[in-house]
């Protein structure tokens, strides 16, 4: 096996803008406020940035296509700008595209920018767009928590769990990732909810409520990547580095070939391994510390505890009750609220997760902070639907 | 050799609207409805037009039997979805019938039934013809037609042979008699006075077809044991029947109660359901009308009971559901303007050259099997989806419309578009392998469940308002006969 990207990359600078419906920003105007944040921590001028990688998802919605939207808005001094869209995994891949481009020796010092202006389309959800020709001709006409929600029909056969149960487990993360974000002056939702307003809430898509859905979002996160060895050089101490970045990418087995059973994510599983072992962790559930996972619906997060093996297969339901997931808990997951109340600016999201993760391991999470401070995290992007889908694993921690 | 019919079938759409509940919703209108506010009448889905209903009709009339020997198609309608696009064309397609296949579309009079009949019979000898007619008529709210419409198709197969009724003669007169008409560009009849309709139209010109029919084949009309025809005016046809000599007993339940007048396809669907019933020996008689009149007369053969349509006409006549909420029935014909919301205004063009290039997997529902391992998949690719085979070129065709499938995993979405909410999917798992995440129809939501058995059927995918277009492809619906697995 390849010798991996393990402590090749350390992160420089990071940023993020405030994620929500930002009415009255532009989508250059969110780059511009992630990207300030970002150099302004990495300590560098614009001018030493010798590459550029920009993530959005439904670019029709705001920028348009191409790496030009980056560079106009940030002015870049005619440096390569590669534009990459992965479904919702859009933003980690803007992030390996960086990390990779330095780690190669191409480029000293690199940007990953994940944009996303989503509030423009006259109704709330996900901007609904053509699959392509063929596609829309015979794809069912589902949505995008249609599509999740069938996780839980398929996981309740598959572990003799009832409705009522399931529905609990998920209300809980819910609950939990709304009363993280009430410490997190950048996220999208951040009022607390109870359980009961969890299951008292309208169907969106059996067994789904609204609260188990996350926000669409306007913002936008970004990261500056380099070698330790530039990093010290620019005065940098304790750094963070990269330690994993794995992607898996569906082949169609699990839509096609009845080998899969629907109840859990099989390129996570896949991903989630190859990123162990490139980051050199055993045992993810004492090893890992914090944990950003893409809860796009309640369920998500619930089946992917177990594919990203922490929870035991079936367990998920019990950790999540017992709080081992909870900003207090064992593993903290979504400790910032996450894409349920972070908000879900799909470009942006992958990096928003590496984020809070950068924060948190520096002390600098403000009232979120965990009282000791991470050493190593994990984020999971994932991106389409839970039959088809492109799943991208990071594990970054202290050097 | 003798010429006749091979095989029967037919199709009622699931949904039955009662009558009571249009006469609710417009008695204030039109009082008259009260006193007609009896029984239910056929609706089709949203997705359903004479197109899949005559897909859904041929299948039930074919069953298992090989398609392959079908040298040419009659479709009979006065609905067809397309003016100038060969309605018979796609439902050739979708039955995956050979290319060598001639293809009719009969349009035009509520006879277009019974006269594509009559022309199949007259090319029986160059092969098994298969004859379709549907119907999806649209009428306008509060009108009587309202009431007397039901949406539903039949089919038959005729040619010569071992076939389940024999053709005894036909008889036939076209006379440009306006009882109503539709116009180019008019979605509604325009209809004439009903006393007139009965007097000058049904009594003359059906019973001088009639006596003509008698005459020249030498039957004996107090012989006849089923006398099919539609009408939906009061005693028309017990009085013919009367004048021509044909027994009371003879004149068959036009369905009116059950389903209503499917108009060019009602004669075909009265005369399959006579021959459910039929015994070796039976004379029956169907009827057709409409500027002018076709009858035609078959005499029940020994194999008469050796058929069976896949459903057949009884099974679709208890196989229901009751439609209490008129005001479905006007959103699913496009007579009320709902508000559709954004999510509806997605582009919906078709990429023509793409639909063609696809075609059989589209229409036809063939999907891929491996020579090399067997997994059966869908669609049909270049390399195996079998992670331990991923052999490539190696696909056969396979057919999927009529396998056997069950729900893997389910949702009922209240969040994406469609015109019956909410939009019931999921992953469709079929018993010889492959699956697909398809769309669901005629399911109630609440009996959503793992493993229950499901059947594929062709219906519309989407219809294109800025052009017209419709889409199709298959979908879902809970299986005809047999019950959900626990399946957990």
């Amino acid at each position: 096996m390849a010798s991996g990207i393990r402590d090749k990359v350390a992160i420089l600078g990071m940023g993020c803008s405030k994620f929500g419906e930002r009415w009255d920003r532009e989508a250059d105007d969110l780059m511009v406020e992630a990207f300030e944040e970002a150099i302004a921590d990495a300590g560098i001028e614009k001018n030493q940035i010798e590459a550029a990688w920009l993530a959005t998802a439904i670019e029709e919605q705001h920028v348009g296509k191409s790496g030009v939207p980056l560079a106009m808005a940030l002015r870049l001094p005619l440096i390569p700008v590669t534009r990459v869209e992965n479904y919702c995994a859009s933003g980690t891949e803007a992030f390996r595209g960086a990390v990779y481009a330095v780690a190669s020796g191409a480029a000293d010092i690199a940007l990953a920018l994940g944009v996303e202006k989503l509030k423009d389309t006259g109704y709330g959800g996900l901007p609904q767009r053509s699959r392509g020709n063929l596609n829309t001709m015979w794809w069912a006409n589902f949505s995008a928590p249609g599509s999740f929600a069938q996780l839980a029909s398929a996981y309740r056969t598959k572990h003799a769990a009832s409705r009522d149960d399931l529905k609990r487990a998920m209300a809980h993360i819910s609950v939990k990732s709304h009363d993280n974000a009430t410490r997190n002056s950048k996220a999208h939702l951040r009022s607390a909810i109870t359980v009961d307003q969890v299951l008292g809430a309208p169907l969106v898509a059996e067994p789904l409520g609204l609260f188990d859905c996350c926000g669409v979002s306007d913002g936008s996160a970004c990261a500056i990547v380099t070698t330790p060895e530039i990093a010290r050089s620019l005065g940098k101490r304790d750094l963070i580095t990269v330690k994993a970045l794995q992607l898996s990418v569906s082949n169609g087995v699990e839509a096609q070939h009845n080998s899969w059973d629907g109840s859990y994510f099989a390129t996570t599983r896949v991903a989630s391994k190859r990123a162990y072992q490139e980051a050199g962790v055993k045992d993810p559930r004492t090893e890992i510390d914090l944990l950003e996972v893409h809860d796009c619906f309640s369920v998500t997060e619930l089946v992917t505890m177990e594919d990203l093996h922490i929870s035991a297969e079936g367990r998920a339901i019990h950790d999540v009750l017992d709080g081992f997931y909870d900003a207090d808990g064992t593993i903290p997951c979504q400790i910032d609220g996450g894409l349920k109340c972070f908000g879900h600016p799909i470009g942006a999201s992958g990096l928003r997760m590496i984020y809070e993760l950068y924060l948190q391991m520096q002390g600098k999470a403000g009232p979120r902070q965990r009282k000791k401070e991470p050493t190593l995290g994990l984020t999971h992007n994932l991106g389409g639907f839970p039959h088809q889908n492109v799943c991208s694993i990071s594990i970054i921690g202290r050097a | 050799m003798a010429r006749g019919i091979l095989g029967y079938g037919g199709y009622i759409p699931l949904r039955r609207l009662s009558r009571a509940a249009i006469a609710q919703a417009n008695g204030w209108f039109n009082s008259a409805l009260k006193s007609r506010a009896k029984g239910e009448r056929a609706m089709a889905n949203w997705d359903e037009d004479s197109v899949t209903m005559a897909v859904a009709a041929a299948r039930d009339c074919l069953g298992e039997r090989s398609r392959d020997e079908i040298t040419a198609l009659h479709f009979a309608s006065t609905s067809f979805p397309f003016l100038d696009r060969l309605n018979a064309g796609i439902v050739a397609g979708a039955l995956n019938l050979k290319s060598v296949v001639a293809a009719h579309d009969h349009a035009a009079t509520q006879r277009a039934g019974t006269s594509a009949l009559s022309l199949a019979l007259e090319a029986a000898e160059a092969g098994p013809q298969l004859v379709i007619a549907a119907d999806k008529r649209q009428t306008k709210a509060a009108g009587t037609l309202e009431m007397d419409v039901g949406d539903g198709a039949a089919a038959l197969l005729v040619g010569s042979g071992d076939v389940v009724a024999e053709l005894v003669g036909k008889a036939t007169r076209t006379v440009d008699f306006v009882d109503h008409f539709r116009a180019d560009g008019f979605a509604f009849d325009y209809p004439w006075e009903e006393r007139w309709i009965r007097d000058e139209g049904y009594q003359k010109i059906v019973a001088e077809t009639l006596g003509a029919l008698v005459k020249q084949t030498g039957i004996n009309a107090a012989d006849v044991s089923a006398f099919c025809m539609p009408c939906t005016l009061p005693r028309v046809v017990g009085s013919l029947a009367k004048k021509t000599g044909l027994r009371d007993e003879a004149v068959q339940d036009n369905m009116n109660a059950t389903c209503g007048e499917t108009g060019a396809a009602h004669p075909l669907l009265m005369l399959a359901r006579a021959l459910e019933r039929a015994k070796q020996g039976d004379l029956i008689l169907v009827a057709g009308f409409g500027q002018g009149c076709d009858v035609l007369a078959f005499r029940a053969t020994n194999r008469v009971a050796d058929f069976k349509p896949k459903v057949g006409i009884a099974g679709h006549l208890a196989r229901r559901r009751e439609e209490k909420n008129y005001h479905r029935f006007l959103s699913f014909n496009e007579l009320v303007t709902m508000e559709r919301g954004m999510r509806s205004e997605v582009d919906k063009t078709t990429a023509l050259s793409a639909l063609y290039r696809k075609r059989d997997m589209l229409t036809g529902f063939i999907g891929g099997r491996c020579s090399i391992c067997g997994t059966v998949q869908f669609p049909k690719s270049n390399i195996c989806v079998n992670p331990n085979c991923n052999a490539a070129h190696t696909q056969e065709d396979q057919p999927f419309a009529d396998l056997p499938g069950k729900i893997m995993s389910y949702t009922a979405d209240e969040l994406t578009y469609t015109p019956d909410p909410p939009a019931c999917y999921g992953m469709i798992q079929f018993e010889v392998g492959g699956r697909i995440m398809m769309d669901f129809t005629d399911i109630d939501p609440k009996d959503l469940d793992v493993g229950r058995p499901m059947d594929m059927v062709f219906r519309v995918k989407e219809r294109d308002p800025q052009r017209g277009f419709i889409r199709y492809f298959w979908k879902a619906a809970p299986a005809a006969s047999g019950t959900s697995d626990s399946g957990g």
